[in-house]
Parts: structure tokens; sequence; C-alpha cells
């Protein structure tokens, strides 16, 4: 029985063990090891520990208890975390939209070597450096109520009653998320996409002009198809980033319009402890949300690796 | 609308009008170019401008209404009421140097590493160690606080200290480290590193001192970038530290905007203070910057 195995192990081809030996023997393997252990430690475990605690009633307490499904029933019905999840849906879609449409005119913009790109490209990245929740306060400077520009602006115009904030209303806290997040987040999308412009030849671009093609039908049949990859690593990227966003409502939301992760916060640390377990069950249903964004578009991107470039 | 109209132009295959087409093309290019750059830097630098602004306004031109565009006088009271009189600004924002400092160390010594591990050499479970690493960095951190709030007020305990902080924000610089290193590390011709290990040099020794030197700009690049990612983290520091013992300045900044009363002037001259590093940074070292944010991008 046992030479059995072995014959057949060997005609599978090598073990486990000779394979890690000719890759380098255990080198590899240690020299990953800090950085697995991190990842282990604060993410893996925390995940799953979370999967957990969204199934007790309260882990807080020195003896909890299990109530299954319970905690998702509850924030699934509370008409808050409903508002929440439809905040974040259209915060996450109209963001993303509008981050890769503008970040791509901006990566054409700049795409080209002109006088002052340097000047262009530094001015893009300073909001793409800052903290969020900085720029948040620094937006919250224009759009307050004592001394805003925008609600002066808009109080002008008559867009907004003498006295109302932008942020007085469900509307108008979008509308601020949406503006504070697409000035950070858009030179990001530009760079990225800037990233797959550059390596797009130059010789499609003279032959399509030899061929008396204009730039904009350049755009469409050479530049948008070639840059297909990177527009749907953008996509990923920015998707999964704005379905946790958190800072932009905390600053400009905060319990009247909260995002999801805002809810689940103020579930975990402000609520009653019998909240905790809630709250976890609230960040998990984001984290599911993200893993479908990623199942959807993960695929979309290894079929066009397959394809012959 | 557009496209139709160059269609038409290319079919009729007058040579000399297209090229005066071409030529106002590309004039009024340029005009249109000139135009959206100046909006674009406009828009990027306006809220800029506008806290800086409000920053040195004397309280009473900071409240008057219109709000006035060029402050009449400057004053730095704002400054140093945000640096000698408040009890938690200034401690905040040595708590984020020093976080983030440590947490970019941390994580280039692992990093650079396991970056080695991943470029250099063949082992089993390769691509999977790596979409692990990359895809934590897209994990939402809301659901990773939970557990960790749990985790460092009960067994392990460090809420409220550098720990608390330093370990999970190297998940924001790891992955991202792994991953560009990675790429600057596949680019190095092995044979460098061969004649190295000819020597009689350890691969450590090599990676140390043959291909780290080498890629000293990617290593310091990526450096760059772990910093401004732990400099700008909120949601750890809010949920993991509790007073300016530990907290970072992102968290500091927000009590001068409590429930009650806004502190304007002083929150525009406290988001100055923090912002001008990252100002300064992006300014001296913005092609390092764009390097290294574009480099593991394109090999995708």
């Amino acid at each position: 029985m046992a030479t059995r195995t072995a014959s057949t192990r060997a005609d599978r081809g090598p073990t486990l063990l000779e394979r890690i030996q000719a890759g380098g023997g255990f080198s590899p393997y240690l020299l990953i090891l800090p950085t697995m252990i991190v990842i282990l430690a604060i993410a893996v475990y925390p995940m799953l520990d979370s999967l957990w605690i969204s199934l007790l009633d309260n882990p807080l307490l020195g003896s909890p208890v299990l109530v299954g499904f319970a905690n998702y029933a509850h924030v699934l019905g509370d008409p808050i975390f409903q508002s929440a999840l439809v905040t974040t849906i259209i915060f996450t879609l109209m963001s993303v939209t509008l981050e890769i449409l503008l970040g791509l005119g901006l990566a054409v913009l700049i795409n080209k070597p002109f006088r002052g790109r340097t000047i262009v490209r530094a001015s893009i990245l300073v909001p793409w450096a800052f903290p969020t929740i900085v720029s948040a306060q620094m937006w919250l400077l224009m759009y307050n109520d004592q001394i805003g520009i925008i609600t002066t602006l808009l109080q002008g115009l008559h867009l907004l009653a003498p006295g109302d904030t932008m942020l007085g209303s469900y509307w108008g806290v979008m509308l601020a998320a949406l503006i504070t997040d697409i000035w950070k987040t858009t030179p990001f999308a530009a760079l990225l996409l800037l990233a797959g412009l550059q390596v797009i030849p130059a010789e499609l671009y003279e032959a399509a002009s030899v061929d008396g093609s204009s730039p904009w039908q350049q755009f469409w049949q050479i530049t948008l198809p070639m840059l297909r990859n990177q527009l749907l690593i953008t996509l990923l990227f920015r998707a999964l980033d704005a379905v946790r966003v958190f800072d932009l409502f905390y600053a400009f939301g905060g319990n009247k319009v909260p995002s999801m992760a805002v809810y689940a916060n103020i579930k975990m640390f402000a609520g009653t402890p019998g909240d905790f377990a809630p709250g976890v069950a609230a960040s998990v249903i984001i984290f599911i949300i993200g893993v479908l964004i990623s199942l959807i578009l993960v695929p979309m991107m290894r079929d066009i690796m397959k394809q012959p470039r | 609308m557009l496209v139709q109209q160059h269609s038409v132009d290319a079919s009729a295959k007058i040579v000399p009008g297209r090229k005066q087409r071409r030529a106002t093309q590309g004039f009024w290019g340029e005009v249109g170019r000139y135009i959206a750059v100046v909006i674009v830097v406009f828009l990027a630098l306006a809220p800029l401008y506008w806290t800086f602004i409000s920053s040195v306004k004397t309280g009473i031109e900071l409240r008057e209404s219109p709000p006035t565009l060029f402050p009449h006088i400057f004053d730095m009271s704002n400054y140093t009421d945000v640096l000698t009189n408040s009890t938690f600004f200034l401690p905040t924002l040595r708590n984020s140097a020093i976080i983030a400092v440590v947490t970019t160390l941390l994580s280039l010594l692992f990093g650079i590493l396991c970056a080695y591990a991943m470029a250099r050499l063949r082992f089993y479970g390769k691509p999977l160690v790596l979409s692990i690493i990359l895809s934590v960095n897209m994990f939402p951190f809301i659901a990773l606080v939970g557990p960790l709030f749990v985790l460092f007020t009960g067994p392990f305990y460090v809420y409220n200290t550098y720990a608390a902080l330093i370990i999970p924000d190297l998940l924001l610089t790891l992955p991202l480290t792994i991953w560009f290193l990675n790429s600057f590390f596949r680019e190095l011709p092995p044979d460098l590193e061969d004649a190295a290990r000819v020597d009689g040099a350890s691969r450590l020794r090599a990676l140390w001192e043959v291909i780290v030197p080498l890629t000293a700009p990617g290593v310091f690049s990526v450096a760059i970038l772990s910093f401004i990612a732990v400099w700008n983290d909120f949601l750890f520091g809010l949920t993991l530290t509790s007073d300016e013992q530990a907290q970072p300045v992102t968290v500091g900044i927000t009590r001068f905007n409590s429930e009650h009363t806004i502190a304007y002037g002083q929150l525009a001259a406290a988001s100055i203070i923090v912002t001008i590093p990252l100002v300064i940074l992006v300014l001296v070292l913005q092609r390092r910057i764009v390097a290294g944010l574009t480099a593991g991008a394109v090999k995708g």
C-alpha cells in the first residue's frame, strides 16, 4: 500500500517537499515569513473574526452566544442601514463614473509633452497626497454656513435659501462628498490611465493619421481599446475604495447621512454594547459587496490578459 | 457631430485643405489645452488657497459676508493658537510623524525580503501568496477594526499606544511596497546578483549590498508612498486610540470641529500645517511619486 502510493506519487511528478527544494529550499518561505505573519495577523485573522463575531450576540461579554444571522436580520431591517446602503451605492456609481471619465480626460490632456506639464502634474498630485479627512475639513471651510465661499455663491445664485447650507440636506451632503472625492481621487485615476496611455505604440497613431482618421476617431479606435485593461483595473480599485467610503461621510454626513462604513462605525463604537455585533455584521456586508464587485470585474481582466497582445 | 465633420473632411481628400485645417486645429487645440490646464490647476489648488487665506484672516474678517478673497491683514494668531495653546495638536502631530516613520521602515524591511523572494526565487504557492498580499489592500478596513479593537483592548493590550496603529498601518504599506519593489527588482539583470554570489556573497548579502543600492530610487519612491499612506490614515486612528498619547493628527484635526462650535480659523491653520509637508514632498519628488505610482500598474 505504502509503495503503491509512493509510485503513483512519482508518476505524478515531484512531491510537495521536492518542489519546495527545487525552488531554492525553504529560504523563499523564510523571506516571505514576516510579511505573511503580519498579513495573517492583521488582515486575514480579523476578517475571519469579523465573520465569527457577526454571528454572536455580544463578543464583549465573557460568554457570547451564537445567534446565527440575527445580527444581519437586525441590520438589514434597520431603515438607517437601508438608507446608508442606498447612499453608498449612489456614491459609488457616481464617483467611479465621474472619476474615470474626468481621469481619462486629464490623462489625455497631460499625455503629450507641453510647456508647463510639470506644473500641472505636480498640482494634481497635491489633492491626491492630502489625507481624505483633512481634505474634507478644507472643503468644509467652503461648504459651511458661516464663512463658506460655496455657500455664499449658491445663496447668491438663489440655489440655497439664506441661512441654509449644502450640508443641511441629503443631496447636499451627497454632492459635497462627491465633489471632494472627485477633487481628491481623479488625479489617481488619471495617473493610472496615463501609465496605460504611455505604452500605446506611437506608430499606431501615425498609421491612423496617414490613413486620414481624425483624432476623435483615433481616440475611439486606438486609445480606448488599448486602454481597456487599464480602465478595468482603475474601475476595480475605485469601486472597491468607494464602497468602503468612510472619512467623507464621517465629516459631512455624520449621524444624519451615514455611508455603510460610518453606520458600522457608529454601531460598533458609539452605540450600546449590544450594538457591537450588528455593527460588525454591517461591516461584513461591505466586505461581501466588495467580493461581489471583484467577482464581476476580475474575470473580465483575465479574459483580456489571455488574448494575444 | 464632430466625428461626421472630420470624416467628411477626410473623405474629401483635398490635401492642402486638410493641412490648413490641421494647422488651425493645432492652434485652437493648443488654446483649448491651455484653457483646460488653467482650469485643472485652479480647481486642484483653490481649496488649498481658501484654507490658507482662512488661516491668516482675523476672526472678524473670517466672519465677514460676503467672504473676502484676499485677506486685509495677515494675522498669525491662529497658528500660535494651534501650536502653543492647543493641548492636543502638537502631540498628535508628533505621534503621526513617529508612527509614519516607524511603519515605513518596518514595511521596507519586511517588504524588501518578500519582494525579493517574489521577484527572484521560484517557490510553491507564489501566485497565491501574491494575490493574498494584493487583495488585503482592498479589504474594507472597517471590517477589521472591530476584531482589532477586541484584540487590542483584551488579550493583546496595546490600545491607545503607537503599536496599536503601527501594526494595522502595515496593512496600508506592505502591499504597495511589495508590489512596486517586485517590479523594480525584476527589472535588474540577474547577472549582477549572480556575480556577487559567485564572489561568495550569500543571497541576503547580495540583496542588501547589490540589489537594494541599485534600486535605491525605487525603494525611496516606495518609502514616500508608504509615508503618505500612513500619514493619511484616519479610521485606525479613530478607532484604536483614544487620546493624544497615541492619536494621529488626522484625528487630532477633527477635534477643532466639535459638535457645538467649529474653530474655523484654527481648523484652517491646522490643515495647512498638516498638509505643508505633503505639498513639499509632492513638489520636490513628483517624478519619483509618479514613477512609483505607475511602476506596477502597466505591467499588471
